[in-house]
């Protein structure tokens, strides 16, 4: 009785579970058999070199393309058996910060904030005015709300697509990037809001990025994957410290390794004698 | 040989597949129960910026054509002494050809092109992705109020063209040259039949309008969302427009005026 208990609490509640993940662009194998886990009420971050499929992964999950061959289970939901509606509804409950921010150009901070609720919600204007100065107070962007986007620095616009995303208070946003080509100040501004957000709202983040350091410090759990395949798994500490070369040249940013320096090419010496271009 | 051939069968199948993907993007958009209270708005807004906007081109052209048409008219009209069925020339010209045609082309350079360089944009900067993922159905949103707008604007646009070409063509023959205004308008009204003119000149407004908005919309949805694929795009809304809508007009006219 007490190890059927035991086993319970050890069972850990996911809010997102890819299994058998199958996905080529072309003929170009993107996911080959990947299993994915993301705990609920944790920060869990997928890492990788560039073009490995980072995003790709969250636009599967969020239903935007879809998988050659595997399960995608959203709060029990398999994405890629959703209708068109049950699509649109169920991401209502999750959010995306893009790189770019994609705010609507055409409006203010505060319009695009307010969007999603004039959209989705029957809400007095008076309610709406009063939820979208609260997300903009939780960015720091209140001051802001009269601005348009072009009038926005990189780091602003993030953090107003970010109050945005959390205007429907959702279940789950997925960051793609975001603290590509972000000064340090505006890093550490995004990183403590992912994990404030993360923590006061009761979300499951899912961050893809490059920049190991920082996202390992606010992440619960990491994912490394390369050329299809998960390649590392586990807390940040456990990743640095791992024993495939990929991984850890990946984590301690070794520019040589399994991924090597120079791009495949002849001979130095015979290229040099050779004479042609 | 057999390599040619396979390529011709594969251009024809992208063809193909080009024509399903519009037609089901145009079903997508259009079919289904709209919410008049948000969709109303939106609807307007795309009204005011490809019918509204497009006024000062429609006005100005109009106006110009209309006075060329009587000036050419009335130099050959007057050899054989007819010049007083420059009217009855200008009306039908305009409203059964020069009309719809004109308008098209115009409007497929000013509002085709600007709507598909707006979705594309849009699409480029990710703010459609960002619709979907805030749960709204960028087709709904963003498509089908542009396709609407455009199937409304145009033929608006033709009858004001149309106005417009006769004042100018009014303005040329009888203050310029002298044609006796009486016989001016009772040679148009004459010869201009409500039906077989006007409302045939209104029809074929109606399926150029499908056709330009269609293109232009899907374009930009369509586009490879670069700067380059923009601009490609946008091209293609031009050229494409300008080859369907003087394609439509041949079969129209051919349907509509052919006695064969």
């Amino acid at each position: 009785m007490r190890k059927r208990k035991d086993d319970m609490a050890d069972q850990v509640d996911n809010i997102v579970e890819v299994r058998g993940l199958s996905f080529m662009r072309g003929d170009r194998v993107i996911f080959e058999n990947a299993s994915f886990d993301f705990p609920r009420g944790k920060i869990t971050a997928i890492m990788g070199p560039s073009g490995t499929g980072k995003t790709t992964l969250l636009r599967l999950i969020s239903g935007q393309i879809k998988p050659d061959a595997g399960t995608i289970l959203v709060n029990g939901q398999n994405v890629p058996e959703l209708t068109r509606n049950e699509l649109y509804e169920m991401r209502r409950t999750m959010g995306m910060l893009f790189q770019s921010g994609a705010l609507f150009t055409d409006r203010t901070v505060y319009e695009n904030v307010a969007f999603p609720l004039r959209e989705h919600t029957n809400l007095p204007e008076a309610m709406i005015r009063d939820i979208v100065l609260m997300k903009l107070q939780a960015v720091g962007l209140r001051g802001a709300r009269n601005l348009m986007p072009s009038e926005l620095s990189g780091g602003m616009t993030r953090r107003a697509a970010l109050a945005r995303t959390i205007a429907l208070d959702p279940d789950m946003i997925m960051y793609d990037e975001p603290f590509a080509g972000q000064d340090p100040i505006a890093m550490g501004v995004l990183m403590e809001l992912i994990k404030l957000l993360n923590q006061a709202l009761s979300l499951t983040s899912l961050v893809v990025s490059h920049d190991i350091h920082e996202t390992a410090s606010i992440a619960d759990k990491l994912y490394v994957i390369s050329e299809g395949k998960v390649i590392g798994e586990g807390a940040p500490k456990e990743l640095m410290n791992s024993e495939s070369p990929l991984v850890r040249q990946f984590m301690q940013g070794l520019p040589d390794g399994p991924v090597p320096f120079h791009y495949p090419a002849q001979d130095f010496e015979d290229d040099m004698l050779g004479g042609e271009s | 040989m057999i390599a040619r051939l396979r390529m011709i069968g594969r251009s024809g199948l992208n063809v193909l597949q080009v024509f399903g993907r519009s037609g089901a993007f145009v079903a997508q958009s259009l079919i289904g129960v709209p919410n008049l209270k948000r969709a109303l708005p939106l609807f307007i807004r795309q009204l005011y910026a490809v019918g509204v906007l497009s006024l000062p081109i429609i006005v100005v052209s109009g106006l110009f054509i209309g006075m060329v048409l009587s000036l050419q008219g009335y130099t050959i009209l007057v050899d054989y002494g007819s010049e007083q069925a420059v009217g009855q020339m200008l009306a039908l010209s305009l409203v059964r050809e020069l009309g719809p045609v004109v308008t098209a082309l115009l409007f497929a350079g000013r509002a085709g092109s600007s709507l598909t360089a707006e979705i594309g944009l849009m699409k480029a900067t990710e703010q459609i992705t960002s619709l979907e993922m805030l749960g709204i159905d960028p087709l709904r949103y963003v498509i089908a109020p542009r396709l609407l707008a455009g199937f409304f604007a145009m033929p608006l646009l033709v009858m004001i063209f149309n106005v417009v070409g006769v004042w100018g063509g009014y303005l040329v023959a009888v203050d310029w040259l002298g044609v006796y205004d009486g016989s001016f308008w009772s040679n148009m009204q004459n010869s201009t039949d409500f039906y077989s003119d006007v409302m045939n000149g209104v029809i074929k407004s109606i399926v150029f309008a499908f056709a330009v908005s269609w293109i232009a919309v899907f374009q930009g949805f369509d586009s490879v969302p670069t700067s380059e694929g923009i601009g490609r795009a946008t091209t293609k809304t031009v050229v494409y427009s300008s080859l369907a809508v003087l394609g439509l007009d041949f079969i129209l006219t051919a349907v509509m005026f052919g006695d064969f």
